[in-house]
């Protein structure tokens, strides 16, 4: 055994197979409302800055996540509802399946391991969706998270970075608070790059492009969504103070910004700031603002050079500006709440209790 | 009884008991021991349960008793091929030697648990997390007990049942002497840094051996250790450097946050991994643990099901010492009457 007093770098243990290219994507349902423009962003980036190959099929539908994880949805359904995703994959001909939610990607590879271990579980489904629809699948040869894809790029994302997290006024790294989401590989730690102790999925870039990653001791903890702790209102005080505990545990700290994996961890751990704001006048940034929160796939782009507006950062709680001001990266204020064509989407009520 | 001749695989208490015993009884004896001594874990403990006794005390009594026999040691052979014949047993020694034996005696002994596999204690990857086999070292070495910095801890937490009663590690059974070595610990910690405040996280707590509860009522009511009924879920580094556990205090029903500067996990006891290619080559039987299964736990508890092959100590569940002298005495004498018959 080793010597206790030696650190290892876990992380390194967990690795998994990466497919390079030719890749069936499947949207978020919630990424396309919470953050608007990180799919388009990510798929320009997929495709124009790394020329890959990238199916975006009209066709396909919700995984169910969220309703087979409060219960609405029976395992049944979900079953088929997947089956028919790899249905329409192997119908537009490729093998390698590329789901942009965390939510989603643990519940495909949840429901392939169960189909493993119980394959009439999988002729259940293959029966199921032939009689609904006529269709028939094959099993993804390769499936990964968007961000395992962008993770498998970074050196060549940083080649061809045009901004790095690096403050330009005083040449030190930026510092990013990461958040891999619970269902990215707290169920399957090994679908996950670097288990769920040694998340690296995110860290990898951060580092890959210039910042520091923040160890803080909430690192791993749930960021509040919970399914159940947020769709059912009266649970809705576990979810915040969740959130809480994490940016409590993450201020001493002083990050520049906060990275998710899942567009719902994303999404709490930007507007909770504000709602702890109004509730408790508290705020985690400097000067009572609040720590800027980011997508994986915004946080790509800024890196490559995308316009923040062009990237939906107008649409974050917390404003990203200060983040923006560090990286060196202009932008124009004018500009900030004109959506595409320049129609002006209006502004956003200021907070009563805090600055953000 | 010329002319018997018995190999025993495994040197540490078990075997060396056992060895000792049957060459009193006038059998020829080859003890076979992997490493490059005797005594197994005795090696790597300092003072041991229940009464503090220095564990060189015991081997010390143990090697004279090896000495003062005829026993043939073998040391730096492991042994990973026992051939079961009509007639005896042929032990594989290396790929030019085998020896020939009329009985087999297994003490192959236990296995740490490799703490790194349940990550969220931080294992190897935080360097003031450290085994109760680790805390055994420092105190044997006599090395003063401080933080990797070199800092002296003013909070040190324990953690019973790592890698015992955990079904997500695949280790159902209960280690049993854990339990007592974290009170034992406990107390030596106390011993050296009075100051210190020392807490045990555990699931519940096993004192089954004699003086054992009373071990454990001194350490609440003369050192005012604290035991906390509740698993830790994670360990983390906080900004001082200094480890943040969290837990479940069940008995209060609250959750428990504590910063400490040493966090210790009493490992478990696993089955030895060469146990696997003993079973399948002798036709042993193995637990689903891994550990060997014998005839029944009371009459036959040091006997396998194949005629001539036996078993003491730990090899075959996790045991105290005493235990384990006890079951190695009883081998000693079946494995003599076993050989009377056959004669
Ligand atoms: C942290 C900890 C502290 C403990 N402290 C105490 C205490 O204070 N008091 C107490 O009563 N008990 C204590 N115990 C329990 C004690 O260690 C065991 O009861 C004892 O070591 C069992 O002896 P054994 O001979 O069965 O096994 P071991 O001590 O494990 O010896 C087995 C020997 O067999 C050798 N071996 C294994 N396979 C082969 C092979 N194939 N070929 C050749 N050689 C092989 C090994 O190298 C080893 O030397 C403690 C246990 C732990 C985990
Ligand atoms: S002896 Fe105690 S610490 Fe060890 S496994 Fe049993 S209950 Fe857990």
């Amino acid at each position: 055994m080793d010597t206790p007093r030696t650190i290892h770098r876990n992380w390194k243990e967990y690795q998994k197979e990466i497919a390079d290219d030719h890749f069936y994507y499947a949207r978020s349902c919630i990424r396309q409302n919470f953050f608007p423009g990180s799919e388009t962003a990510y798929l320009n980036i997929l495709r124009n800055d790394l020329s890959l190959d990238v199916y975006d099929d009209p066709k396909h539908t919700t995984c169910t996540g969220i309703g087979y994880h409060t219960d609405i949805v029976p395992l049944e359904t979900t079953m088929t509802v997947i089956a028919r995703q790899f249905a329409l994959m192997t119908e537009a001909g490729y093998e390698n399946f590329l789901p942009s939610c965390v939510t989603s990607f643990g519940l495909y590879v949840e429901i392939l391991d169960m189909w493993e271990h119980f394959p009439e579980l999988e002729e259940k489904a293959r029966e199921n969706l032939y009689k609904a629809t006529k269709r028939e699948f094959n099993k993804p040869k390769n499936l990964v998270h968007t961000s395992d894809l962008i993770f498998h790029y970074r050196e060549k994302i940083a080649e061809n970075a045009k901004y790095s997290f690096v403050d330009v006024k005083t040449g030190q790294p930026l510092k990013g608070v990461e958040h891999i989401g619970c269902h990215y590989a707290k169920i399957f730690p090994s679908k996950g790059i670097g288990g769920s102790e040694f998340p690296y999925v995110l860290a990898g870039m951060i580092e890959s492009w210039g910042g520091t990653v923040v160890d803080y001791p909430e690192r791993r903890h749930c960021c509040g969504f919970g399914f159940r702790n947020y769709l059912v209102m009266a649970n809705r005080g576990y979810s915040v103070a969740n959130s809480k505990k994490k940016f409590e545990s993450m201020a001493p700290y002083k990050p520049n910004f906060i990275v998710g994996n899942c567009p719902g961890c994303a999404m709490f751990l930007d507007r909770w700031q504000y709602t702890i704001g109004e509730m408790e006048h508290k705020t985690y940034g400097p000067n009572g603002r609040g720590i800027p929160v980011l997508t994986y796939e915004e946080m790509t782009g800024l890196v490559l050079g995308y316009s923040p507006w062009d990237l939906g950062l107008q649409m974050h709680q917390v404003p990203v500006e200060p983040l923006l001001d560090k990286m060196g990266i202009p932008y124009n204020a004018e500009e900030k709440y004109l959506g595409i064509n320049g129609k002006n989407l209006g502004k956003p009520q200021l907070p009563q209790n805090c600055v953000l | 009884m010329k002319g018997k001749h018995v190999t025993i695989i495994g040197g540490g208490p078990a075997g060396m008991q056992a060895a000792s015993q049957l060459s009193e009884l006038g059998i020829e004896v080859l003890l076979i021991e992997k490493d490059n001594k005797l005594g197994g874990k005795l090696n790597q403990w300092d003072r041991l349960f229940p009464d503090q006794t220095p564990s060189m005390t015991l081997l010390k009594e143990l090697q004279n008793a090896i000495e003062k026999s005829k026993v043939t040691i073998r040391l730096n052979t492991e042994v990973q091929k026992i051939s079961n014949l009509t007639h005896g047993f042929d032990i594989l020694l290396n790929a030019e030697e085998t020896q020939h034996s009329d009985a087999v005696l297994l003490t192959t002994g236990f296995e740490l648990f490799d703490a790194r596999l349940k990550e969220e204690y931080g294992y190897g990857t935080y360097p003031n997390v450290i085994t109760s086999s680790d805390l055994e070292k420092l105190f044997r070495e006599g090395q003063p007990l401080t933080t990797a910095e070199g800092r002296t801890p003013s909070k040190i937490a324990f953690l019973h049942c790592v890698g015992s009663r955990d079904e997500k590690v695949g280790q159902f059974h209960c280690s049993r002497v854990c339990c007592i070595t974290g009170v034992k610990q406990a107390i030596e910690v106390k011993q050296a840094l009075p100051e210190c405040e020392v807490y045990n996280f555990y699931m519940d707590m096993r004192m089954f051996g004699a003086g054992y509860e009373e071990l454990y009522r001194e350490a609440q009511e003369k050192w005012g250790i604290t035991f906390i009924r509740g698993r830790i879920s994670e360990a983390a580094l906080n900004q001082e450097n200094r480890i943040q556990i969290k837990a479940e205090d069940t008995l209060a029903g609250r959750p428990v946050r504590l910063s400490v500067d040493l966090l210790v996990l009493l490992v478990g006891m696993t089955a030895s991994p060469c146990n696997k290619a003993l079973a399948a080559t002798s036709g042993a039987e193995l637990r689903s643990n891994g550990f060997f299964n014998p005839v029944d736990p009371f009459n036959h508890s040091v006997e396998s099901a194949i005629p001539g092959l036996y078993f003491a100590g730990t090899c075959t569940a996790p045991r105290n010492i005493g235990e384990t002298l006890m079951e190695a005495g009883s081998a000693a004498l079946k494995i003599h009457k076993f050989l009377l018959q056959n004669d």
